[in-house]
């Protein structure tokens, strides 16, 4: 757990984040992300767990022929999950890779997908500091909507958090 | 060291080095450490005693090629270029060395600066000292007091000017595509004449592939190149004709001719794509073609032979230019340059003749119906080549590779559309009937497209037959290569990565195994030894094997070797089998046996990484005395693998059949337990320990009584360890899916695939579960 956002960059980062954004429930808050990190929205479908990961990674599904890994947000952000129902969907999206260029896909399970809405520089005001008791890494802004708020999910560096956030690897490198 | 010393190591090194340089892929940032530790050994060599000089040209080499910070060398297009600039100058001076008479005449520098001044400036930046100068000797049309056969001549470079300003990048890829084909051709079939060197259907292949060669340089303006083909040609064309025997050193000159065009081939291509465009590269035009005329005109053994055979080349060629009706008068060739005419009657196809006449500028210009090559040799090329053009085309491996893809998609759709339910439960006769039908062409296509990737293993095998008559040369032994299989076909990248581990094998059986002559006829074998690399199918995998019939290893060397550097203790009870299996372990090397090759750091541990990368197995066998076999098993694709599908509790795992020694369910007896926990299970009067997959992966297993379930043997290397499983599901072939960075961490898994139910399966590893270490519970 190495990962910290800078808090001294978040007043321009607002504004830079003002833009559309798809909600979701999670538990019974409410998140988002960048609809341009989404790629589309899919009911639950088989996941096949792998083995050894943390417990928040459910597994991998077949995306059309391709495998991509599957998260429970609800688990990241240790909000005790209701279970699977028939609102659960997974919403795919791309975050960046992180050996080299590009993006790669990353399937997110979410309660249930709420809107899509626009969100300006005024609305967004940055994560507060809840004393430490909360793990904020995660979250880069909050945005007010009408009477509701909305937690702003920076995907790429929980993805990011994952490939190194696992645990010691079972198998040590061989040293011998 | 006293210089004879040092003299004799820097020639051996620079051997070495020589063949280093040849297999260097200009732009492939692969690792070079070899070529560096070589080139830190020269160093030292000529530390101990060569002329400054020499010296000063080994510091140079050895400034090229500094290692990164991690420690690994990369070269670059641009560091290859430098070090093939300056491996002539470096040979050219330990000749000069060696015959004890000063290398330079004057310092290379200053020469330079005055020979060439249009390239002067370029020179300094491409190389760390310009080029020296050609010997005029060698540089004229008619060096008939040329180098001789034994001696090496100068290996001098000239700057060449690659890309044509003008030049149309479409047409010069096609170019170069067909040109490396034909140089493919070129090397195998000079390396079959040099064991046949009368074989009249070789000869005229070598001929047309050159004859081609050379048209196509002069369509594409590339007049250097035309020159030196040109002259091979001229010298392919008398061996044809039976006025020139095709000795060692006529060999050794088209050979040289071949580099120089791979090399010319390869720096086109890259500034066709844009790399260093407009640069300038050194070959040795004027030593390959001095060298082809010397041979042409009757080469080394006397000058009175050397005289006639010109008389007489010549002598047809004016009798042939009569038939033709040319002027009397040909200005401009010199008897060596005349290529051998045939009767006008018989015309070429016009397009022949166009390129022809272009190829021959000057001829062409002496009259219209020159007929240079053979008529029906040319019409025969043409049509090739129009055959050629018709039934092959070119292909990106990217668009291959989606095509491949999206076909196992629609296999895996295929299968999810006939075992769906609904379907099932539709008692319609057209609609089973044409669900068969539906799955029996996905399958054939699926064959088809997988069909697509796979190529002959002729083009690596044959890069083998290059590599061995040069080693052959440089440690003094004659070896015979025997290729067996070459047209068993492989996926291409799995072609593709062999390759450097059968290069390094071979070399180990030129160097090592093999004797040499005298040691082989005091043994009472033949003095040539012979190298067998031989390719064939076995189940769904490929088996290569490389055969020498040398001294072999000896199994009590490597345990004597093994104990000394701590790999086993001296108690340890091993069968020979494992014994041998040793000299794959990590920094393993029969130190008795070491040459300038060794103590690279490079051994058999890395060969055995390379082919485990690739799915596949080695082993080793040897019979001390009487020859060393290894047998590599390769998956036929990479794309694709064969596995059996097991079941752990509800989950459902794919084991690659080829990591599977064996599996069996246990009888009781067979099982023993160590410390209340630790089970092993007896596999052939051996104890291996048992990895229950459930308990490793957090599953709950159906199966609590290892004889109640199944007992899978995985192996990796010379390791390994019982798996135990549920049940076996049945076998499957299945398109491997990487699982992506998320996963990367999970040695167990080796990649997905996607199930027949549209599931996502898990692939194990059997390296990973292999070798995983136990873990103390308190440590988890």
């Amino acid at each position: 757990m190495t990962h910290h956002g800078s808090p001294s960059d978040a007043p321009h980062a607002a504004a830079a984040r003002a833009g559309k954004y798809l909600t979701f429930a999670l538990g019974g808050e409410s998140y988002g992300i960048p609809v341009t990190k989404v790629r589309e929205i899919i009911r639950l479908c088989p996941i096949t767990r792998v083995a050894n990961m943390p417990p928040h990674v459910r597994g991998v599904i077949n995306l059309r022929g391709k495998v991509i890994p599957v998260v429970d947000l609800r688990t990241r952000f240790g909000l005790t999950s209701a279970g699977d129902h028939d609102r659960t969907c997974i919403v795919v999206t791309q975050v960046s890779a992180n050996a080299g260029p590009g993006s790669r896909p990353y399937g997110v399970i979410v309660d249930a997908v709420e809107e899509v809405a626009g969100f300006s520089a005024a609305d967004i005001q940055p994560t507060p500091d809840f004393g430490g008791a909360i793990d904020t890494r995660f979250i880069v802004g909050m945005a007010q909507a009408g009477a509701g708020v909305k937690a702003l999910v920076d995907l790429d560096a929980i993805a990011a958090a994952e490939v190194t956030s696992v645990d010691a690897p079972s198998i040590p490198p061989s040293s011998s | 060291m006293n210089p004879a010393a040092a003299l004799e190591k820097t020639e051996k090194l620079l051997r070495f080095i020589g063949l280093e340089l040849a297999f260097v892929d200009p732009d492939a940032h692969k690792p070079a450490d070899e070529l560096r530790a070589l080139l830190v050994q020269l160093k030292e060599a000529v530390d101990g005693g060569a002329p400054d000089h020499i010296r000063e040209l080994a510091v140079v080499a050895l400034g090229l090629v500094e290692p990164l910070p991690g420690g690994t060398v990369v070269l670059s297009g641009e560091t290859v270029a430098r070090l093939h600039d300056w491996q002539p100058r470096i040979e050219e001076a330990v000749i000069a060395w060696s015959r004890q008479r000063p290398a330079s005449p004057a310092p290379p520098a200053a020469a330079a600066a005055s020979v060439q001044p249009p390239a002067a400036g370029h020179a300094a930046a491409t190389a760390p000292e310009p080029m020296r100068p050609v010997p005029a000797s060698a540089a004229g049309p008619a060096a008939a007091s040329g180098p001789t056969a034994s001696a090496k001549p100068p290996a001098t470079g000239e700057l060449v000017s690659i890309l044509p300003a003008d030049a149309d990048p479409e047409l010069m890829r096609l170019f170069c595509s067909e040109a490396e084909d034909l140089l493919r051709d070129i090397e195998q079939g000079v390396l079959v004449l040099e064991e046949r060197p009368g074989d009249a259907g070789t000869l005229a292949t070598v001929f047309r592939a050159f004859h081609t060669f050379k048209g196509n340089a002069s369509v594409m303006k590339l007049a250097a190149m035309q020159r030196v083909a040109h002259e091979l040609e001229s010298l392919l064309d008398a061996a044809r004709r039976g006025s020139l025997p095709l000795d060692r050193s006529a060999i050794d000159v088209i050979l040289a001719g071949a580099d120089l065009f791979e090399r010319f081939i390869a720096e086109l291509a890259a500034q066709v794509d844009g790399v260093n465009a407009g640069r300038q590269i050194s070959l040795p035009m004027s030593s390959v073609i001095g060298r082809a005329q010397a041979a042409l005109s009757g080469g080394p053994p006397t000058a009175a032979i050397a005289s006639a055979d010109r008389t007489r080349s010549s002598s047809t060629a004016v009798a042939g230019m009569s038939a033709a009706a040319r002027p009397p008068a040909e200005p401009v060739a010199a008897p060596e340059r005349v290529v051998p005419v045939v009767p006008a009657a018989v015309e070429p196809p016009a397009a022949v003749h166009a390129t022809r006449s272009s190829a021959d500028g000057s001829s062409a210009a002496a009259g219209g119906a020159v007929t240079a090559a053979p008529a029906p040799a040319a019409a025969g090329d043409a049509t090739a080549r129009a055959a050629g053009a018709a039934g092959l085309i070119r292909v990106d491996t990217m668009k291959l590779d989606g095509l491949i893809d999206l076909v196992g998609e629609l296999v895996i759709a295929q299968s999810m559309v006939v075992q769906s339910a609904a379907l099932q439960s539709v008692a319609d006769e057209q609609l089973s009937s044409s669900l068969g039908q539906l799955r029996g062409i996905t399958s054939e296509l699926q064959q088809t497209a997988l069909a697509l990737r796979m190529v002959p293993v002729r083009a690596t095998f044959q890069k083998m037959a290059r590599l061995v008559r040069d080693l052959s040369q440089q440690v003094g032994k004659e070896i015979r290569l025997v290729l067996e299989g070459e047209e068993t076909e492989i996926d291409r990248t799995v072609v593709e990565e062999l390759s450097d581990p059968l290069v390094h094998m071979i070399r180990n059986a030129a160097d090592h195994g093999i004797e040499t002559p005298a040691d082989r006829i005091a043994a009472g074998k033949e003095a040539a030894g012979t190298v067998t690399l031989r390719a064939f199918h076995k189940g769904g995998a490929v088996v290569i094997q490389i055969v020498d019939d040398g001294r072999g290893l000896s199994a009590a060397r490597i345990r004597q070797k093994a104990v000394e550097r701590g790999l086993i203790s001296p108690t340890d009870v091993l069968a020979d089998r494992e014994v041998l299996d040793l000299i794959f372990a990590p920094g393993f090397s029969l130190a008795a046996r070491v040459t300038d090759l060794s103590g690279r750091g490079v051994g058999m541990d890395v060969v055995r990484r390379n082919i485990e990368r690739l799915r596949g197995t080695i082993e080793i066998d040897s019979v001390e005395g009487r020859g060393t076999t290894f047998t590599i098993t390769v998956p036929l694709t990479l794309a694709i693998i064969e596995g059996l599908l097991v079941k752990v509790g509800d989950e459902r795992f794919i084991v690659p059949t080829l990591s599977v020694r064996e599996s069996f369910r246990p009888l009781p007896e067979m099982l023993t337990v160590v410390q209340g926990r630790g089970e092993m299970v007896s596999v052939r009067g051996r104890l291996t320990p048992l990895l229950r997959l459930g308990d490793h992966l957090g599953i709950r297993a159906d199966v609590a009584d290892p004889a109640q379930g199944i007992v899978m043997v995985l192996e990796a290397g010379q390791e390994c360890r019982c798996v135990l499983v549920d049940a076996l599901l049945g076998k499957q072939e299945v398109v491997i899916k990487s699982l992506g960075e998320t996963f990367r961490d999970r040695l167990e898994f080796a990649g997905a695939a996607i199930l027949g139910d549209g599931c996502v399966g898990l692939i194990l590893d059997a390296g990973g579960l292999v070798r995983l270490k136990f873990r103390h519970p308190e440590a988890a």
